[in-house]
Parts: structure tokens; C-alpha cells; sequence
């Protein structure tokens, strides 16, 4: 268990490279890693490969758990990847921003994180390699006070439980 | 004098040495005015405090720190609860009171005291303590109580609240709520990667104690109204789930063995069973958990998220809050699940509903507008108050006596932080709770003797 939360935050790290680019807009997401431009000197099939050239989250409307058409877009490519390399088993993490109240919070991320898993199984990935967690407001990825922080914080992440890279 | 309680829980039995607790009756001769005693009313918001003398419990071979300690923690006590105005010691005319004394009423009376405490704290030949405090009508020239205890040493603590409990009690008709404890989450490191510990304190602050070392997440503890047993929600597991933990003992077990995350659990009024949450898809519903037979009952059934349950003092009803309309609403059923009837109905969204010890209101969170606010009303969604507003105030908990809601408030930003409140039932009186990082999720112990 150790070795893959460790793993989920490395993966994590190359997600915030990934916002980056996506999101110039928040001045508090500091690029750690030079992720190599747009996939360059990434390695396909990697954990570093699905966070920068496929998308790892997906982000949701205030109080809402519908899958707007980028997040299925970003889902769609998710989908062709993991049916590409079926080696890997996936966590997807629902998360809200810190607007709301504790335990409304954790049924609202659980209810995003099952929105995705729904959708990815519905184009193809096996059920039985999703499986999903919701942290609710416990787990903010952008700290400042206004939208443009809780606009991230609100999302479903789908990470891969067993990559190597 | 004659013994008449023995203010030992049993359930505290093996901790807490028992406190032995006399009644002093007519140890002090006093010629009474036939006069109407103190009467504080504390129904309406906003009274006047009122002014008692709080003397060192100096006289009588007493322990000169130990009894400036005791009487700091009971004028802290008396003075945090807004009811009372405890009186600056330069100002006392009488000094070194003796607690068999009659006091210089007089002199009292002058300073503008309307209450007045004697006493006096020593250790005795055989290690144990020995206090003794009465309390006195200053205008009556009556004595209103007097309490003799023997107890351990490090209970002194304990015993100092057990007076105040005692003097707010008789002053005001109510139950006192300094010998209790709240259970709560404290929280360090930034935001983005907290740290969250469960943790115990009295309720003034003192005595902090972690229950976990912040190893997994974990979030919302409630008391057990029955025993020392709290429960709280922990990722330790493969889902996140709620746990039992005996706070004495340190003895964990997981409650029940649901398919999916259980959250936001509460006992019921007898201590027997455990009410939460479980997700099921993108749906939440309320569950029963008996905690002897260990058999479970599912209470609502609905495609919304139903959560946040808390049974009526007498076990005969639940509040939780649901969706199930569109948006975050309170609404009261039966214990058994059925007949849910909305309660909420002002602007904005309602959570976190918790029914008063006393039955007769229940405290929530509501949201509008951006402004996260603590209220009440009454079961019948009838009378709604505000009682403090701002930011982001989350999580009421009431006292044991249904008078004080204990909850927290979060502040924004990056190093913004929640920390822990209380309010008066009237919406006055509010006061930060003083604990070493920040907290969240507050519970209020049952009175502990």
C-alpha cells in the first residue's frame, strides 16, 4: 500500500506540470518538473505519458457531478490509452472544492468519481480494473481564495495504481 | 454534615479516581433577612453577567498554588460562559476569607458583588485533596451552597470545574458544563497537505491528548452520550469507513462491514447503535448499525445524497439533511426511516443538522450567498435564528446542557485554517476555543460524572 500512494504522488507531481500548461492562470501552481514540453522526451505507456499527453482529470461546475464535453473529451483519451495498455488498474479519485460542507463533500466527490468511472466503462475499460475513492474537500490542489483555485479542486483524477514511471 | 453523592461515573471508574462529594450543611450559622435569592435568567439574549466574587481559596492551610490554580480555572470557567462578571481581586475589601466564616457581607455588597465564593484547598496526611467552597447570596447574607470533595491530586483540574459546574447550576437552574471534554480534529502542514489527527481536550482547552498520530486521514469524531467511546470516519482501510474507538482502552474496530465508504456517523441517544452514511454509486443512504447484535438497517433509499443523521434526544425521530429536492435541505423522519417530512425551507442550503440534547432545536450549518453561517430551529422548521455568520462556520455540536453549540470556523487562503468556536444559544458570547494548531469537527463529551 506504502509503494503505491507514493506512486499516486508521483504521478501527482507530473499532474501539476500537466495544469500548467492547461491553466497559466494560478499563480500558485509551481511547475516542479520539467515534464519535456509537449511529451517530448516522455516514454510512452508511462505514468509521466498518461498525465502530460492524455490528461489525468477531469473538472466539474460547482455543486455538479454532469460530465461536461471536455471532461469527456479528456475522458474519451483516457479511455483509448488504458484499452491500449491494459496492464494498469486505475484509482479514480473524486474530489470538491472547500465550499461546501464535510460529509455533503465526501458524497459529492464519490458521486464525481463515480461519474467518470461510469463513462470509462461505458466506452470499454473493464470495471473490474476501476476502482473508486472520494476525498472530498480533504484534498485541495490550489489554495487561493476565489474560483480560479476552486475551479481545480473541483475534479475526479484518475490515477494508475501500478505505474512505474 | 452528611456525604450525599459520590460523583463517580462508572464508566470512569478506571481512570478517574473517584471523587468524593459532601454536602456542608449549616456548618456556618448565618441571621438571614427573609430576601429573594439570585435568580439568573438566562433565557434571553444578551443579559447582564453577573457580578460574583471569585477570592483566592487562600485560608485554612490551603496549598497557596494549587488554590490560586483551582480558583483561576473556575473564574476562567464562569467568565467564558458570558453569564457571569467575575469581580477584579483588587477590588475585594475582605481579605483572607476563611470558608467557615461568615462573610462581611457588607463589604461585599460595596464592591458590587452579588455572588460570592469562599473556599479553601489542601493536601491531606494520606495524599489526597481536600476542597471545600461555599457559595453566597451577597444581598440575602445567605449561603446558597456549600460542597466539600476529597480526590487525587491531578484531578484538581477536574474538581475546579466540578465547583464551577456547581455555582452555575445553582445560580442559574440550568447543568453546568466545565467537567466535560470535546473531541476534535486537529489539523497541521499546509493546506494542500494537512495533516489530520483525532484529538481529546476539556473543554476549556486544556489537557490536549492525540488519539491517532496522523498517519491516515481521519475526520468527524462524535461522543458516545453513554460512554467513553467516540466514532469518526478514518481512511486507515481499503474504503474509508467508520470506526468505534474506546478512548480509555485505545481499543479500535471498524463499525459494521458495508460494501463502499460509511461516513458522517452519530450514536443514537442509548449509545447502542451507530447511524452514518454509505455510498452507493453516486448515491448516499442512512444506515443503522445495532452495536450488539451487530445487525444493520438501511433507514432511507433514495437516488440523492442522505447524510449527516442525528437522532432526537429520545430516540423517536432522525434529522439529516438530503438532496433528494435539488439542493441540500434538512428534513425529520421517523427512527425507522420512514415518513420524511422537509423542515428547511429559507433561502440557501442546509447541512450538518444535530437535534439539542434538550429536543427542543436543531443547530446546522446553512449556506448562502458565499457566507457559511451556524443556526437553529425548532423540529418543525419553525423559528430560525442565526447565530453566527460569516466566511465559513461549520459543524455545530451542542453542550451537554443544550445551551452552548461548539463549532468551527475557517479562514481563507492558502494559510488560512479552521478553528474552534463556541457560541451561546442566544448568539452571543462567542469564544475561540484555544487549541495547539488548527481544529475541526468539534464534539461536546457528555457530562462526565
Amino acid at each position: 500500500m506504502v509503494g503505491v500512494s507514493e506512486m499516486a504522488r508521483g504521478v501527482k507531481m507530473f499532474a501539476a506540470v500537466a495544469m500548467v500548461m492547461v491553466l497559466a492562470a494560478c499563480a500558485q501552481t509551481k511547475p516542479e518538473l520539467a515534464g519535456g514540453g509537449a511529451g517530448g522526451n516522455v516514454t510512452p505507456g508511462t505514468g509521466q505519458d498518461f498525465v502530460v499527453n492524455v490528461g489525468d482529470r477531469i473538472y466539474f461546475e460547482e455543486d455538479q457531478s454532469t460530465l461536461t464535453s471536455q471532461a469527456r473529451a479528456t475522458l474519451d483519451k483516457q479511455v483509448q490509452w488504458l484499452n491500449r495498455y491494459s496492464q494498469y488498474t486505475v484509482t479514480v479519485e473524486g474530489h470538491a472544492d472547500e465550499r461546501g460542507t464535510r460529509q455533503y463533500n465526501l458524497a459529492l466527490g464519490a458521486r464525481r468519481g463515480n461519474a467518470a468511472r461510469d463513462y470509462l466503462v461505458a466506452q470499454g475499460v473493464s470495471a473490474s480494473r476501476i476502482k473508486t475513492i472520494s476525498y472530498g474537500k480533504e484534498r485541495p490542489v490550489a489554495v487561493c481564495n476565489d474560483d480560479s483555485c476552486w475551479s481545480q479542486n473541483r475534479r475526479a483524477v484518475t490515477v494508475l495504481n501500478n505505474a512505474t514511471n | 454534615m452528611r456525604s450525599t453523592v459520590s460523583s463517580c461515573g462508572l464508566q470512569l471508574a478506571a481512570r478517574v479516581a473517584c471523587l468524593l462529594l459532601l454536602t456542608l450543611a449549616g456548618a456556618v450559622s448565618v441571621s438571614l433577612p427573609a430576601k429573594a435569592l439570585i435568580e439568573l435568567d438566562i433565557t434571553q439574549g444578551n443579559i447582564e453577567p453577573l457580578p460574583i466574587a471569585l477570592p483566592d481559596f487562600g485560608a485554612s492551610g490551603s496549598d497557596p498554588k494549587l488554590a490560586s490554580d483551582m480558583i483561576a480555572v473556575i473564574t476562567a470557567d464562569l467568565k467564558r460562559s458570558g453569564l457571569f462578571k467575575p469581580l477584579d481581586p483588587a477590588s475585594f475589601i475582605q481579605k483572607n476569607m476563611d470558608v467557615n466564616t461568615t462573610p462581611r457581607f457588607g463589604d461585599w455588597r460595596t464592591i458590587g458583588a452579588q455572588a460570592l465564593v469562599s473556599g479553601t484547598v489542601s493536601k491531606q496526611a494520606d495524599g489526597r485533596l481536600r476542597a471545600e467552597f461555599r457559595l453566597w447570596d451577597v444581598f440575602a447574607s445567605e449561603q446558597m451552597l456549600g460542597q466539600q470533595f476529597f480526590t487525587t491530586p491531578e484531578n484538581w483540574r477536574r474538581l475546579a470545574h466540578i465547583i464551577s459546574d456547581a455555582i452555575y447550576e445553582r445560580l442559574t437552574g440550568e447543568k453546568g458544563y466545565f467537567d466535560t471534554r470535546i473531541v476534535f480534529i486537529d489539523e497541521s502542514g499546509p493546506k494542500d497537505k494537512r495533516v489530520k489527527k483525532l484529538a481529546i481536550m476539556d473543554q476549556d482547552g486544556a489537557n490536549v491528548r492525540y488519539l491517532t498520530r496522523g498517519d491516515d486521514l481521519v475526520l468527524t469524531p462524535r461522543f458516545s452520550p453513554t460512554s467513553q467511546e467516540i466514532t469518526y470516519m478514518s481512511y486507515s482501510g481499503a474504503d474509508p469507513s467508520v470506526y468505534l474507538l474506546n478512548i480509555e482502552t485505545g481499543q479500535r474496530e471498524i463499525v459494521g462491514n458495508f460494501p463502499g465508504m460509511t461516513f458522517a456517523p452519530r450514536f443514537s441517544p442509548d449509545g447502542q447503535s451507530v447511524v452514518m452514511s454509505l455510498q452507493q454509486g453516486g448515491n448516499a443512504n442512512i444506515f443503522k448499525m445495532d452495536l450488539r447484535s451487530r445487525q444493520t438497517t438501511r433507514l432511507t433509499n433514495t437516488a440523492a445524497i442522505d447524510t449527516s443523521p442525528s437522532y432526537a434526544p429520545d430516540g423517536s425521530k432522525i434529522v439529516f439533511e438530503s438532496d433528494r429536492g435539488g439542493s441540500q435541505q434538512l428534513y425529520v423522519m421517523d427512527a425507522n426511516g420512514g415518513n420524511a417530512q422537509r423542515i428547511s425551507f429559507g433561502p440557501g442550503r442546509y447541512s450538518t443538522p444535530v437535534w439539542s440534547p434538550r429536543g427542543d432545536l436543531i443547530a446546522f450549518t446553512k449556506m448562502h450567498q458565499g457566507r457559511f453561517m451556524i443556526g437553529v430551529m425548532k423540529p418543525d422548521g419553525k423559528g430560525e435564528r442565526i447565530l453566527t455568520e460569516g466566511y465559513h462556520n461549520e459543524g455545530p455540536a451542542w453542550a451537554p446542557n443544550g445551551r452552548v453549540l461548539v463549532f468551527f470556523r475557517d479562514t481563507p487562503g492558502a494559510n488560512g485554517g479552521p478553528q474552534v468556536w463556541t457560541v451561546d444559544l442566544t448568539g452571543y458570547n462567542e469564544q475561540r476555543v484555544s487549541t495547539p494548531a488548527f481544529g475541526s469537527d468539534p464534539s461536546w463529551s457528555p457530562l462526565i460524572n
